[in-house]
């Protein structure tokens, strides 16, 4: 069983309905790697802040050979995971337009929580919290990024008024944690949904973890299967 | 490191109270006084400075004024900057004044740092850094309202003067004071030196500088390093010297309430994440969500292709 682009199947049983799924990839391998590098840098990158941030998180920076390490490392981690989602928004933009049942759906946030899923709009790719977590990490990363250059002491600051290093330093914690509590949720979130870490680690979930939580994503993939196996 | 960690009261990254064994037994706040008024602009502080500390500066370039190297740097702990000014009246006033570390009573410096134990306060109010924990992120120089630390290119460590902390501790004056020609710089008890300050502030007065003043900025809690100013009310006249220096709002908040709301914003998600877990279970999938599955896979008629993601 190989990776195919998204949306093509795999393991289609033949007798008598070719258009049946047996599994469904959802991620590649090249999206599983390009979620789980910017995902490895995310941890890095959290820790060596957080140790940088509050005292008593100091010694985190024990992980990284210590303050001077932490300190040298911290920014390079950073860009690499800026690189990284960089690739990974691009591959996701196009499933990340915010629609109707999107707002719908986040007016709903009682049934999510309550796991009244039946009682939601249907869902695309991805549903109204996680297209919010995907505007709200390209937001923080933006701001991480331009806020990491003007505090960034030992190669950019000097050149950036004191006030505005000062405001980039406030910026940078604050998005900090913005973004670190946003992925707290989203880890929650793919351990909650079952099946979740499987489509990030595999690269695949079953018709019924689709037709449950992704259904017009579902839809789209029968379709797909369907105008491949009958070409008429 | 001169001084016992008896004699610190405030270090930086640091949660939990000092030794507070000390506190009460009388121990007397130090402070420098310069003189802008009786300075004659000759250095000699800052050879003394080079020479105590063990400094060498790379020799610059001259611009075509006195003042020399341009700026502070992390081999340059003390620097008389030269300010010519138009008085009111038509005249040149060469205003001198000796700049480097004020060693603030609440010290931007400390509040910013994230190294535990680098920058530390002596009972004494002497401010000073401890290189060996330093770890060189350059946040001194943001918390910092006199622009004074600079982090050196060479060991990306932070340095400032340390007011010569290992000759106050057993009873010397800083070397700075040792050299002053004139007397425009005393050392010695904070209390002594608002005295003697007082007294040189009416001399000025009655000498016609009608705002000749002691520049001790409240903002910053008061400072151990403190100007006689012949023109008290305008200190930016000094190069640049701020009227009423603070520790910046920004890292106020960055250093204050930030820190603990930030790290309870996390630790909130993660705990509701759990509870939620606890209380709801796992959002699971079971056979009759397969049995859908298939009930749409088999009627292709019925599951037309919903929308492709579009922009709204």
């Amino acid at each position: 069983m190989t990776d195919t682009p998204s949306g093509h199947t795999t393991g289609e049983a033949g007798h008598g309905s070719p258009h049946r799924l047996d599994t469904i990839v959802r991620y590649t391998a090249n999206d599983r790697t390009n979620h789980w590098l910017t995902a490895i840098a995310f941890v890095l990158a959290a820790l060596s802040g957080l140790a940088m941030v509050h005292p008593a998180l100091f010694w985190l920076s024990s992980l990284f050979g210590g303050g001077p390490w932490t300190r040298i490392l911290h920014p390079f981690i950073g860009l690499f995971m800026v690189v990284a989602f960089v690739f990974l928004a691009i591959r996701l933009w196009r499933h990340n337009y915010l629609q109707q049942r999107d707002w719908q759906w986040m007016r709903q946030i009682g049934d999510v929580i309550a796991n009244r899923e039946d009682r939601l709009p249907e869902v695309g790719k991805y549903n109204g919290g996680q297209k919010l977590l995907y505007f709200v990490l390209v937001l923080c990363l933006a701001v991480l990024l331009l806020t990491g250059f003007i505090i960034w002491r030992a190669y950019f600051s000097a050149y950036f008024p004191i006030e505005v290093v000062r405001l980039g330093a406030l910026a940078h914690a604050f998005f900090a944690f913005v973004l670190i509590t946003s992925i707290i949720v989203h880890i929650y979130a793919g351990i909650w949904v079952k099946g979740s870490v499987h489509a990030m680690t595999r690269g695949t979930v079953t018709p019924g973890w689709a037709w449950k939580h992704h259904r017009a994503w579902y839809r789209e993939m029968i379709h797909a299967a369907n105008s491949r196996s009958r070409p008429d | 490191m001169a001084l016992q960690s008896l004699d610190i009261v405030r270090r930086s990254a640091t949660t939990l109270p000092e030794p507070e064994i000390r506190l009460g037994t009388g121990g007397q706040h130090v402070a420098k006084l310069i003189d802008t008024t009786k300075c004659i602009g000759c250095k000699a502080c800052q050879v003394a400075c080079m020479e105590w500390n063990d400094l060498r500066d790379e020799v610059g370039t001259n611009i075509g004024q006195y003042q020399n190297p341009h700026d502070l740097t992390e081999s340059s702990w003390t620097l008389m900057r030269f300010a010519e000014v138009e008085n009111t009246k038509g005249d040149l006033e060469w205003l001198i004044r000796k700049d480097g570390c004020m060693h603030c009573q609440d010290p931007g410096c400390l509040k910013a740092c994230p190294a535990p134990g680098a920058i530390v306060q002596y009972a004494n109010g002497i401010v000073d850094f401890h290189e060996e924990n330093c770890i060189g992120c350059g946040y001194c120089i943001t918390g910092c309202p006199f622009n004074v630390p600079r982090i050196s290119k060479k060991d990306h460590k932070a340095y400032k003067c340390t007011l010569c902390s290992d000759r106050v501790s057993v009873g010397l004056e800083p070397a700075c004071i040792k050299a002053c020609p004139t007397g425009a710089l005393v050392f010695g008890t904070k209390e002594d030196m608002k005295i003697h300050a007082a007294e040189r502030v009416e001399d000025l007065k009655s000498r016609g500088f009608q705002n000749a003043g002691l520049y001790d900025p409240p903002g910053v809690g008061g400072t151990h390093v403190m100007y006689v100013l012949h023109h008290a009310d305008q200190p930016e006249l000094y190069n640049g010297l701020p009227s009423d220096p603070q520790i910046s709002p920004m890292v106020r908040l960055w250093k204050g309430v930030a820190k603990p709301l930030g790290l309870a914003s996390m630790a909130l998600a993660a705990v509701v994440g759990f509870f939620h877990f606890i209380r709801v279970g796992p959002n699971e999938t079971d056979g009759g969500d397969e049995e859908g599955a298939n009930e749409m896979a088999r009627k292709p008629a019925a599951a037309p292709p919903a929308s492709v993601e579009k922009r709204p």
